[in-house]
């Protein structure tokens, strides 16, 4: 066991796969000699050398076009997307190639691959370095789209995705990066993709939430708990695709009242998807509209301004209240 | 049947004017009155003074992620100065100097890179795209504007900033191709900085020069010394004659050093050596530039006071300034603010009434939303509010 933040902990997945695995290779900008960015790749490129930490030219589509054909050979590519913000110039490449390659030769290749990408805002980025895309991705056939909410759950995750016969996109939220350490075992830890957790127990309403939601929804639940007397129960989704809905569902079915955070903007979100898998799976026991909580319609403003639009505990509080009061 | 060749040998050239020792190749001296040379070496001078306290006030915090331009003050000044106003000039990320040039006020540099967007609003009429972060997207809008300028029998020239990074991107060639298909008036403006983050040119390219890859799409490359100011303008304002002339487009690889960090969250000790670094520092645009000024008779010394006041003025300016309103962040979003849209504005309203009692939101109450079209309403400053009430 060591006390590792997000970054160590996803380092150590991909140390420990990588040593177990010689056919994974990491591609991407900056992933090499700088040790990426964020330092997430930091001394891969020393240990396995430049042939499997592939410092790459500057293009997305190149990233993701080249790792589908590696995937192809039988590799099993590790692609690093700078930041979300930019995988726009490869949206085609996943859309068009790693998410349908299995269909389109009807299950005789596949992409086992992994695109990883920081998300989100709260770090005082400029443009185009604070967005939450998950939805895109979410709504490709083909696609996992995982979201861990921490250190521990972020290796376990991530080595599951290296391991996953699918293309997986990994989202890294860039605040949770640096936020907490956590203990994370030596030996190599798996959590299954698709499968939602209850990070807190309660009675009285389900809220829902994934990545740097996840802290912004347990202050909220402790706060209403604390004040109104009101038992919440927290779910980190973990996984957005394919959606646990047995887990969501369970849960609702015992609280009777569901409220969904995202960083994402509203309107065709996860949210909806989320409230919709509910009213499908829960209708009868719902006593209260499914409340959303989101950022709003905008483009994400410069970061001057992102606490206007990020959910912050207090719109969590709001939105509970109301829903537990309807 | 034989094989022959279809192409002639390809040629690239690379200029050289006024070396690193300060030697002049005289017949190649461009012609510039010492008044614009004055100006050129003023606008560069403020350039890395304004560079230097960006990054002093990242670090301080007043100011977020900062991209400097030391080491590129010549690419940038030598280029842009063979624009007129009603020429068109689009920037990536990193191109202070040229912006400055082109009439951004300091403050809107500084209110950008303190995350607000009304930074990146051009003035009524300014023919100028606003800083573009997503590397080589902003090259096709240079050639669909270039396009819209013979498209109305405009003689306006475009000219597109990209670093050596950008070369690897699609969009860099899928701009390239169309221009010269279309044959439209664009100067593609390459600083090849040697460093797209940690990565070097040669993990970027196995091109000998990024000024060979034009001669694939139709029309010419030419690499240039980007740190010699007398080099950069000579090589553009030929290819910006040669565009208004209706001879098409040119691409122009300015060989410079980003002498800094990538941007103020990046650590260049990590991938590169301080030889290197010193080697690059003794190629210094601005240092050469000083004894063939002062044979000019164009004044050199004393100029750092009074620059650092004007930046010091505009800071003073920005930071006196209160913080625009949040609720903005709905006013350009359409033209016409959808419902759903304004639910969301007026809850926010609500929640920082909540916050703040008393407070009053300014922003495009009542339908009077600032304009989109950048006519009748005049760029909103920190703390100008842009109601027309």
């Amino acid at each position: 066991m060591a006390k590792l933040n997000m970054v160590k902990a996803l380092n150590l997945a991909l140390l420990q796969e990588m040593e177990r695995d010689d056919d994974i290779v990491i591609l991407g900008e900056d992933v090499g000699v700088d040790g990426g960015v964020f330092r997430v790749t930091e001394d891969l490129h020393r240990k396995f050398g430049g042939k499997r930490v592939i410092d790459s030219p500057l293009a997305e589509a190149g990233i993701i076009g080249t790792a589908v054909g590696m995937a192809i050979y039988g590799l099993k590519p590790v692609c690093e997307i700078q930041f979300s913000g930019f995988a726009f110039q490869c949206f085609h490449q996943i859309e068009n190639h790693c998410a349908r390659y299995r269909t389109r030769t009807q299950g005789r290749f596949t992409i086992p691959m992994v695109i990883r990408m920081p998300y989100g805002g709260g770090v005082r980025a400029l443009e185009h370095h604070s967005e939450s895309e998950e939805q895109f991705y979410a709504h490709i056939p083909g696609l996992k789209m995982v979201i861990p909410s921490g250190p521990r759950n972020g290796r376990a995750l991530l080595a599951a995705a290296l391991r996953d016969p699918d293309p997986v996109v990994f989202f890294e939220h860039k605040a949770l990066y640096h936020a907490a350490k956590e203990e994370v075992p030596d030996e190599p830890e798996i959590m299954a993709i698709g499968r939602a957790q209850v990070d807190r127990e309660g009675r009285d309403l389900t809220l829902i939430a994934w990545g740097a939601m996840l802290r912004v929804a347990r202050e909220a639940a402790e706060q209403v708990q604390t004040e109104d007397g009101a038992s919440i129960e927290v779910i980190d989704l973990l996984t957005v695709a394919p959606l646990d809905h047995e887990t969501l569902v369970q849960s609702v079915a015992k609280t009777g009242r569901a409220v969904v955070v995202h960083e994402a903007p509203k309107s065709f979100g996860p949210g909806a998807e989320i409230a919709t898998a509910l009213m499908e799976g829960a209708f009868l026991s719902l006593e209260a509209p499914i409340r959303r909580v989101t950022a709003y319609d905008v483009p994400f403003p410069g970061f001057a301004r992102e606490k206007a639009t990020v959910p912050d505990v207090a719109r969590v509080v709001t939105a509970l209240r109301e829903t537990l009061a309807y | 049947m034989p094989r022959t060749r279809v192409e002639p040998r390809f040629t690239v050239d690379y200029l050289s004017i006024l070396d690193s020792d300060g030697t002049l190749d005289a017949a190649l001296e461009p012609d510039l009155a010492p008044e614009q040379l004055a100006t050129m070496y003023r606008a560069m001078l403020l350039a890395r003074r304004l560079d230097e306290r960006m990054v002093r006030l990242q670090r301080q915090g007043r100011v977020g992620t900062f991209a400097p331009l030391k080491g590129q003050e010549a690419s940038q000044i030598g280029s842009v100065a063979a624009l007129t106003p009603r020429d068109w000039m689009v920037p990536s990320f990193r191109e202070t100097a040229a912006m400055l040039w082109r009439g951004w006020p300091i403050e809107k540099m500084l209110m950008f890179f303190a995350g607000y967007l009304e930074g990146g609003q051009p003035a009524p009429g300014q023919r100028d795209l606003p800083i573009t972060i997503p590397v080589a997207t902003q090259l096709p809008h240079a050639v669909g504007l270039a396009y819209g300028a013979q498209y109305k029998d405009d003689d306006a020239v475009v000219m597109v900033y990209f670093g050596d990074g950008a070369t690897s991107e699609g969009d860099f060639h899928e701009a390239a191709n169309y221009a010269g298909v279309w044959h439209v008036p664009v100067v593609f403006l390459c600083q090849n900085n040697q460093w797209a983050i940690s990565v070097p040119l040669k993990k970027q390219t196995h091109s000998r020069t990024i000024a060979q890859k034009a001669l694939a799409y139709g029309f010419p490359g030419i690499q240039v010394d980007g740190n010699d100011l007398l080099a950069v303008y000579a090589a553009t304002k030929e290819a910006v004659d040669r565009a208004r002339a209706g001879e098409g487009p040119t691409l122009i690889e300015c060989v410079t050093y980003r002498l800094g960090v990538h941007t103020t969250a990046d650590d260049p000790t990590k991938y590169r050596s301080d030889d290197e670094v010193k080697a690059w520092e003794k190629k210094d645009p601005l240092t050469r530039l000083v004894p063939y000024l002062e044979r000019k008779g164009v004044r050199t010394q004393g100029l750092e006071e009074d620059i650092d006041a004007e930046i010091a003025a505009a800071v003073e300016r920005f930071e006196a300034a209160p913080a625009p309103d949040p609720v903005s962040i709905f006013d350009h979003v359409y033209a016409e603010r959808p419902p759903h849209l304004e639910r969301q504005r007026t809850e926010l309203i609500a929640r920082l009434a909540e916050q703040e009692p008393g407070r009053r939101s300014d922003s495009g109450v009542d339908g009077a939303r600032p304009s989109d079209d950048g006519e009748t309403v005049s760029p909103p400053m920190r703390g100008q509010r842009t109601t027309r009430r």
